[in-house]
């Protein structure tokens, strides 16, 4: 980025410079124009306003005097607000937990199984990405009809295999729906950490795993001394975009489980509380912005400060690399 | 054999090598298999599924097809998927091209700054100001047309984009554009014949990076279209699956037509897909 390599490098001044130098400053113009006034308008502005929103009254989506914090003692003081954002703020907590257990563990898994001279490696890679792909839209009703208790073929085909006592009412039953609708989005997302750890492994140089293996390392010593190390950046990254993406989650919980998060809010989570105080109401009915505001500002501070202590630790194991 | 996970080679190299095919493919039926019966359900009826789940059709019939081409308005569906991605993906790299071209070739003062303010947005969830733009399009009285989504999709795609496409304009040799300006072509000229074509491989990622998640977005059109004329694939699918909630057959044929374009071009390029959809989080 030295200033020296740019277009028209510092011309001396005159008078045919000066024209050819405002040419290029409306072109410059020109060019910035669409991008700033669609990116200001329908991103930067929006954004700024949510923030706002929360410290005023709302009359529907009308807005009325300044409230101070009243939006955010409502939201974390007053029944029933407060219990619901309880409620849908662990059970964000414990998707993010199980999925980077279970989705997360397994992407590494795979990825260790990928790398190196593995047969079939570009197919699998292929095959575990597919899903990734698709609308979660279509994998949640597609899996809302395999796990269905009496027709799906969940049950049916755990009893084929005479695991009947397993048959539960996976998406009724408050105890399994959570999980389950986690391991459906484990299902749709795998393929994705798969990918990244896989990239990161295929970096390495062989000479270090080999001279790991001249002084007698073991492969689990191997993996977890000189693998897992090399291919930290890649972890911080999925860390991050796993929170995000557990602190943002919508589509499957509304799509499997309806607005309210069934059964009995058990799979209610803050993006579905945010939707339904923003467009039909925690409990009344009736849009409630004003709260709906400052549930969006509760979600953008958790992401951002769990990305920016991401990004600094990220930073800091670059710089020491 | 190099094995970079750190498994042992040569010694029991036979016994792991199976272990590791064994778990490979347990995962490949895992995902494989709820595809392949999605598809064989949507040729049986809806008895059929329910007493043979796993069988064959005794008879392969197209007519949960034909019922949901002519029940389930998926053809106006399709079409308004279509027109919003390929709008939003057209005003997107438009826009988002010209900025990183100005961007990345072009000292003035701000110039930083500029670069800054569009890169903000790329950790920003923009759905969470879905209440400002809700407000936004109804003044803007665009409420319940495919242009509030076409804006929405192409403005939140831009820090991503300006930031891939910047990169790869600042990689163009100084001498290609000075040697054209010389030879006294126009600004504009220079852009799409000389640096266009030196950044196509960008502008594939960006188009991959973007079209997948705007054909599949279900958020918006769920807050901003309400007539069914005017609904996405994603959304129709929702109208359709509260119409036959017990039309199981009828179901399996919609989600497998709604899967199929997606997983149709998948098939044929995968590994523009994987390299595409992974650009954020993996470098080169």
């Amino acid at each position: 980025m030295r200033p020296s390599t740019w277009a028209g490098a510092r011309p001396s001044p005159g008078p045919r410079r000066l024209s050819y130098r405002l040419s290029r400053a409306l072109w410059v113009a020109a060019c910035l124009a669409p991008a700033l006034l669609l990116f200001t308008v329908v991103v930067a502005y929006p954004i700024l306003s949510a923030m706002a929103y929360s410290l005023f009254r709302w009359d529907g989506i009308i807005r009325g005097g300044f409230a101070g914090l009243a939006n955010f003692r409502r939201l974390f003081g007053q029944y029933p607000y407060s219990a619901r954002m309880l409620t849908a703020f662990w059970h964000n907590v414990w998707t993010f937990v199980l999925t980077m257990v279970i989705q997360n563990g397994l992407g590494l898994l795979f990825a260790a199984l990928l790398a190196g001279r593995t047969w079939g490696a570009g197919a699998y890679r292929a095959i575990f990405f597919m899903p990734v792909t698709l609308s979660l839209v279509i994998v949640g009703f597609l899996w809302q009809l395999f796990l269905n208790p009496v027709w799906g073929i969940v049950n049916k085909g755990l009893a084929l295999i005479g695991l009947a006592r397993l048959t539960l009412p996976w998406l009724g039953d408050a105890h399994t729906a959570l999980v389950s609708i986690v391991l459906v989005n484990a299902w749709r997302w795998v393929g994705f950490p798969t990918i990244v750890f896989l990239a990161g492994m295929q970096a390495v140089p062989d000479e270090y795993l080999e001279a790991a293996r001249l002084d007698g390392a073991g492969s689990g010593a191997i993996f977890r001394r000189v693998l897992l190390p090399l291919i930290a950046p890649q972890v911080n990254i999925i860390v991050i975009l796993t929170f995000i993406g557990a602190f943002n989650w919508f589509e499957l919980p509304y799509v499997m489980q309806g607005v309210t998060g069934e059964p009995n809010h058990a799979t209610d989570v803050l993006g579905l509380l945010f939707y339904r105080s923003a467009f039909g109401a925690v409990d009344t009915g009736n849009p409630d912005v004003g709260l709906g505001s400052a549930i969006a500002v509760v979600m953008f501070a958790l992401v951002l400060a769990f990305s920016s202590i991401g990004a600094v630790y990220l930073r800091r194991r670059e710089i020491e690399a | 054999m190099t094995s970079r996970s750190g498994r042992p080679a040569g010694g029991g190299a036979w016994g792991t090598m199976l272990a590791v095919q064994a778990l490979l493919i347990a995962n490949s039926l895992l995902v494989l298999l709820p595809m392949f019966f999605m598809v064989l359900s949507s040729f049986k009826t809806t008895r059929e599924i329910f007493q043979r789940p796993f069988g064959f059709p005794a008879r392969w019939t197209w007519q949960n097809y034909t019922g949901v081409w002519e029940a389930a308005h998926f053809g106006i569906y399709f079409r308004n998927s279509l027109a919003v991605t390929v709008a939003a993906m057209a005003l997107l790299l438009v826009t988002g091209t010209l900025a990183a071209y100005a961007l990345a070739r072009f000292p003035f003062r701000g110039n930083d700054l500029i670069y800054l303010y569009f890169l903000t947005g790329i950790m920003v969830p923009i759905r969470l100001a879905i209440i400002p733009l809700f407000i936004l399009m109804r003044d803007l009285r665009l409420l319940d047309t495919h242009w509030s989504l076409i804006l929405v999709y192409a403005a939140s795609g831009l820090p991503s984009a300006i930031f891939i496409l910047a990169g790869f304009f600042r990689a163009v040799p100084r001498e290609l554009d000075n040697a054209a300006r010389i030879d006294g072509a126009g600004e504009l000229g220079i852009l799409v014949r000389v640096m266009l074509p030196l950044v196509r491989p960008a502008l594939a990622i960006v188009t991959i990076y973007n079209i997948i998640p705007i054909w599949n977005d279900f958020f918006f059109p769920l807050v901003f279209i309400h007539q069914d004329r005017l609904k996405t694939l994603p959304l129709g699918l929702t109208v359709f699956f509260g119409e036959f909630a017990t039309n199981w057959a009828l179901l399996f044929a919609g989600l497998t037509l709604a899967a199929a374009p997606v997983v149709g071009l998948y098939v044929v390029m995968s590994q523009q897909f994987i390299k595409g959809l992974t650009a954020g989080a993996v470098k080169g």
